[in-house]
């Protein structure tokens, strides 16, 4: 152990393993906090810290996939986590904490993270059965069981919780009654109207609401469970089961007992770094009050735990000085935004305000006038339409002059687009990662690279290069504004055309080709496009034909649309023969195939080599020679492979449990099994796959695109990777998957990726466009654009209509025509192809000019 | 055995030399194929008096014949390109399957870099056998 005896490090306890407990863990191994204390974190919960900002998701997903800590440990031996323990004392004099069994532990630094526990008043049958609250798991997990039965339920609490739970309820197909003690819903971010503009949108979709009333009782049957509830001037309402959903309250109980000085509105108070009134002991998270207020969001709880573990590290730097609040979500479908001072409560102030009651849309800005005469933005509402939040957002608090009518600014498209925002250059852009429009400016800048050496020219490598977009996405379209502007000012026209050809993306491209159910160029290109196409644009819409049809390449006219190597099924080389890569799945072969492989390659003389990816790959084929060598390989059961096109190449493995003394799955049946489930599918750019065996990662797995690593309860899946020039590291998708789920979350993730991705854009840079690894999972994991089994079901296809595209072109004489030397010669190889030799085998060879075979070889005569 | 025939490339659109299959003008020349055998918007590799000529189809049944040597990955491919048109007057060419600079078919010059060029041939369809004749020029490269 690198820092002494056990016993003289230091001991620090964190008391709950929620969200920033978690958090701060983190960061104490990460910044090296470790080296000198031992930390011990008891939770109170039966499992480990799990994102509880997406605890509706555990409807769709599990518990597993929200888990941060599935092994339920940390990688730093010094950390030792216990859950199920609750604390129940807190002996400041002795400074230890104890447990309801009595253990105690000494601590010499204390960090409270206990959270929030959710409201419930005191109304009369709180206490009944199939009344919950909305907070844990376990919570989420009894709702779901009293749905089965349940016909009509009510959330007490309207506000963003409130309607968040809601939501669930309806969706688990409960009729849900919201009810809301104040005049409007969400009363703490919008107003009234917008409010009304709110429950208009949410009624529509058939859930009731009520406001401004108040719950006076809850009724009960026989058994205990509840079956009514009762108002103070309503109807009563028949219900099977009702959520509180009325606030939250810090979890102060300990520190209070404990003597600490508690905020007036609760919570533990502390000062800017976080320090209790007692300065061995720190409150984190939502159970702390910094100046006396708490905060019910996830952000300001990691900025506190960041400071602590800064200060604890002996820093001075950091200090928690409060939060953006500012809000933005989209709730039951609705978007809904709040920031700044959004009730006008500044003094003299001015609210200009947009609604249509048809469309459902309310917009509010809440503006003041400076020294100068014109307007700034002091804050606003957005209910409907929630567009401008990114662009409205950073104005706030910079002092920034709003234009001439600044009602454009809220005015719908069309009405007001195109104004002008002179933002400072240290306007901060992006709030989640602090960057300004400086930082984006510099970045797109004349002379500027990516860390490729390339120039950076667009939004989504701006989102790379800095950060900004990468967290929320909600700062994407300024990003995007200030990108265009700064290339408008500088001459620059930002095309995002494919070519000439077509005037959108790929995956414009793409939708078209499946909205029309296109299967020709022909038609497309006059459909859509302009003249006859070039190179770019015939090899994409091919690809986006094999990927919707998956028929064969070189069927009919598609075949002229292939790019090079497509074209001909191998891999043009630079003298103008191919290579031929024999499909090994999994790296796995038996003796006698080596043995054909070997043989072939005698055969035809080619040059031989062992590829990275677990293949040998046979050089210096004629192109007239590839289709008999197609058929040995047929013959012999293999077939020959992609190394060549946009498609999967291989999924490579290690060897695994079958044979490691440390292999815990069997890694090569699993890469036998997804290669051969994914052979053939043409995406936007090569993918490549790997599966390790276990930890030690002898596969590489992380540097492909889907790599799968074995734990001892399943898979983990990383997606993203990529070796090459810039190397980056797949990231953890998601954790422990059983065989079934690993799939079928890799069905939607690649289908995904060949949906949305531009032409030749691996999946790391695709992953950084769309919103990163959250974005990827909120599709993948969580369903959230409810498009998985449409994406499984086109894999399925895929996977179904699956054929040996070398077997089928040898099978058929009009693909084979085209593979010969010469249309009317096809006997006579051609004579400029070349070869020298090197170590005992051929090599290719180039020559400077045009090699003639002379004027007296005789030539066929047309059929 | 070489074939002669008659017939001889000439242009159907405007600065093309390409050959409309209905014209018919005497020369000789190597019989290639029918033109069916030629794919719209693609082409084949034939061997004239010893050469590797690409012939290539267009969309609209013009043919056009260039050596099949690619000088800048001094290969004998160009005949395996993808064929398209280019720009508002709509220039066919060929993109090298190797480093995918475009020819213009018409001309065999470099739309890259024009600089560079390769050569063309005299070719004709007759009575439905596409036939290449004389090679037109030396170029310089
Ligand atoms: C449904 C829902 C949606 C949300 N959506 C958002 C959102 O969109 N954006 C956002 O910013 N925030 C959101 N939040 C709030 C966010 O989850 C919290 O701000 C965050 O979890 C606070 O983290 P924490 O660690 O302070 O508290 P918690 O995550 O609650 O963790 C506290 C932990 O301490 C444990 N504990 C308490 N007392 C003891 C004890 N005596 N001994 C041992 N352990 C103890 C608790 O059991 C708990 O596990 C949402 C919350 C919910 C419930
Ligand atoms: S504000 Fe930029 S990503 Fe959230």
């Amino acid at each position: 152990m690198s820092s002494g005896a056990p016993h003289l490090r230091k001991q620090l306890v964190v008391i709950g393993h929620g969200m920033v407990g978690h958090r701060f863990v983190q960061a104490a191994i990460e910044r090296g906090l470790t080296e000198t204390y031992d930390i011990l974190v008891l939770g109170e919960e039966p499992r480990p810290a799990y994102d509880r900002v997406a605890l509706t998701s555990f409807f769709d997903v599990g518990a597993e996939a929200l888990s941060y800590l599935p092994t339920g440990e940390y990688d730093d031996p010094r950390v030792t986590l216990r859950l199920e323990s609750e604390v129940t004392g807190l002996d400041r004099e002795e400074r230890t904490v104890s447990l309801a069994d009595g253990t105690t532990h000494r601590f010499d630094e204390l960090v409270l993270a206990t959270g929030a526990a959710p409201f419930v008043p005191p109304v009369p049958g709180h206490d009944l059965g199939n009344v919950f609250v909305y907070r844990t798991i376990e919570d989420l997990e009894a709702i779901r069981e009293a749905s089965k039965g349940a016909r009509a339920g009510a959330v007490i609490g309207g506000g963003l919780l409130g309607l968040e739970a809601a939501n669930a309820m309806h969706q688990l197909g409960v009729q849900t009654h919201v009810v809301e003690m104040a005049p409007r819903l969400m009363a703490v971010q919008i107003d009234d109207a917008g409010g009304a503009t709110l429950k208009r949108h949410i009624e529509e979709l058939g859930l009731s609401v009520h406001t401004g009333v108040m719950t006076e009782l809850i009724d009960g049957d026989a058994d205990g469970n509840v079956s009514a509830i009762k108002f103070k001037d309503e109807d009563p309402i028949d219900l099977d089961m009702v959520i509180f959903s009325a606030g939250i309250r810090p979890r102060d109980a300990l520190g209070r007992a404990a003597g600490l000085d508690i905020a007036e509105r609760g919570g533990v108070l502390v000062d800017e770094q976080c320090r209790t009134s007692d300065e061995h002991v720190w409150a984190i998270g939502e159970c702390a009050a910094p100046g006396g207020r708490m905060y019910g969001l996830v952000a300001p709880g990691y900025t506190m735990a960041e400071v602590v573990v800064d200060t604890l590290l002996g820093g001075t730097a950091g200090a928690f000085t409060g939060a953006d609040m500012s809000t933005k979500l989209k709730l039951l479908g609705v978007d809904v935004a709040s920031f700044g001072d959004a009730f006008g409560a500044a003094e003299d102030c001015l609210e200009l305000v947009f609604a249509d009651a048809v469309a459902g849309i309310y917009k509010k800005l809440v503006v003041a006038e400076n020294a100068t005469g014109g307007y700034e933005l002091l804050g606003g509402i957005l209910v409907g339409d929630a567009s401008a939040y990114g662009v409205l957002r950073p104005l706030v608090g910079s002092g920034i002059e709003l234009p001439e009518n600044p009602e454009e600014l809220i005015l719908p498209a069309g009405r007001g687009a195109g104004i002008e925002l002179g933002l400072p250059d240290d306007a901060q852009i992006c709030s989640c990662n602090n960057v300004t429009k400086a930082e984006i400016v510099a970045a797109v800048s004349e002379g500027s690279t990516t860390r490729d050496g390339e120039g950076c020219d667009s939004p989504a490598c701006v989102t790379k290069c800095t950060q900004a977009g990468a967290t929320c996405g909600s700062c994407k379209v300024v990003v995007k504004k200030i990108v265009e502007d700064h290339f408008a000012s500088v001459g620059k026209v930002v095309d995002t055309s494919l070519c000439e050809h077509f005037a959108m993306t790929r995956q414009e491209l793409f939708d078209t080709i499946a909205v029309h159910g296109y299967n020709r160029f022909d038609d497309i290109v006059a459909g859509h496009g302009r003249g006859r196409g070039c190179d770019i644009c015939k090899p994409t819409v091919a690809s986006i034909l094999a990927s919707l049809l998956n028929h064969h390449v070189l069927d009919g006219a598609n075949a002229t649309l292939q790019d090079t190597n497509d074209a001909y099924l191998a891999n043009l080389q630079k003298n103008g023969t191919y290579s031929v890569v024999p499909r090994i799945p999994g790296g796995e072969i038996t003796p006698d195939k080596l043995i054909v492989i070997g043989e072939v390659a005698r055969d035809y003389g080619l040059y031989t080599k062992i590829t990275g990816g677990q293949r040998i790959d046979l050089f210096g084929a004629r192109m007239e020679d590839l289709p008999a060598i197609w058929k040995r390989l047929v013959d012999a059961g293999m077939e020959s492979g992609h190394a060549y096109g946009k498609s999967l190449r291989t999924v490579k493995s290690c060897v695994g449990s079958t044979w490691c003394r440390y292999g815990v799955q069997d890694s090569v049946g699993m890469a036998i099994q997804l290669e051969l489930r994914y052979r053939g599918l043409r995406s936007p750019h090569k993918l490549k796959g790997g599966v390790s065996g276990c930890a030690r990662e002898c596969a590489e797995a992380r540097s492909k695109d889907f790599g799968i690593i074995a734990t001892d309860k399943g898979w983990n899946l990383y997606v993203c990777g990529n070796g090459g020039a810039i190397p980056s590291h797949a990231q953890l998708l998601a954790g422990d998957l059983d065989d079934e789920t690993l799939i079928r979350y890799l069905d939607r993730f690649l289908m995904y990726y060949i949906r949305t991705a531009d032409r030749l854009q691996r999946t790391s840079y695709w992953m950084d466009q769309i919103g990163g690894l959250d974005r990827i999972r909120e599709v993948v994991v969580d369903d959230s654009l409810g498009l998985g089994s449409e994406l499984e079901a086109a894999m399925d296809t895929h996977v179904d209509s699956y054929f040996d595209e070398w077997k089928a072109t040898i099978e058929d004489p009009e693909k084979m025509a085209r593979f010969v030397s010469f249309v009317n010669a096809p006997g006579t190889p051609d004579p400029n192809i070349t070869f020298r030799e090197e170590r005992g085998q051929i090599q290719a060879a180039n020559n400077d000019a045009p090699v003639s075979l002379g004027t007296t070889i005789p030539v066929g005569a047309p059929r | 055995m070489t074939h002669s025939v008659v017939g001889r490339g000439a242009s159907a659109g405007p600065g093309g030399r390409g050959a409309s299959a209905s014209e018919r003008r005497e020369t000789p020349g190597t019989v290639i194929c029918r033109l069916e055998q030629i794919r719209r918007e693609s082409g084949v590799t034939a061997l004239v008096e010893g050469e590797a000529v690409a012939v290539f189809r267009t969309y609209d049944d013009e043919v056009f014949a260039l050596s099949n040597f690619d000088p800048f990955g001094r290969a004998s491919v160009l005949s395996r390109g993808i064929v398209g048109t280019l720009g508002e007057d709509a220039v066919p060419f060929v993109a090298s399957p190797l480093l995918k600079q475009r020819f213009d078919l018409r001309t065999g010059v470099c739309l890259d870099d024009p600089a560079v060029a390769v050569a063309t041939y005299d070719v004709s369809v007759v009575d439905g056998v596409v036939v290449v004749g004389a090679r037109r020029e030396t170029i310089g490269s």
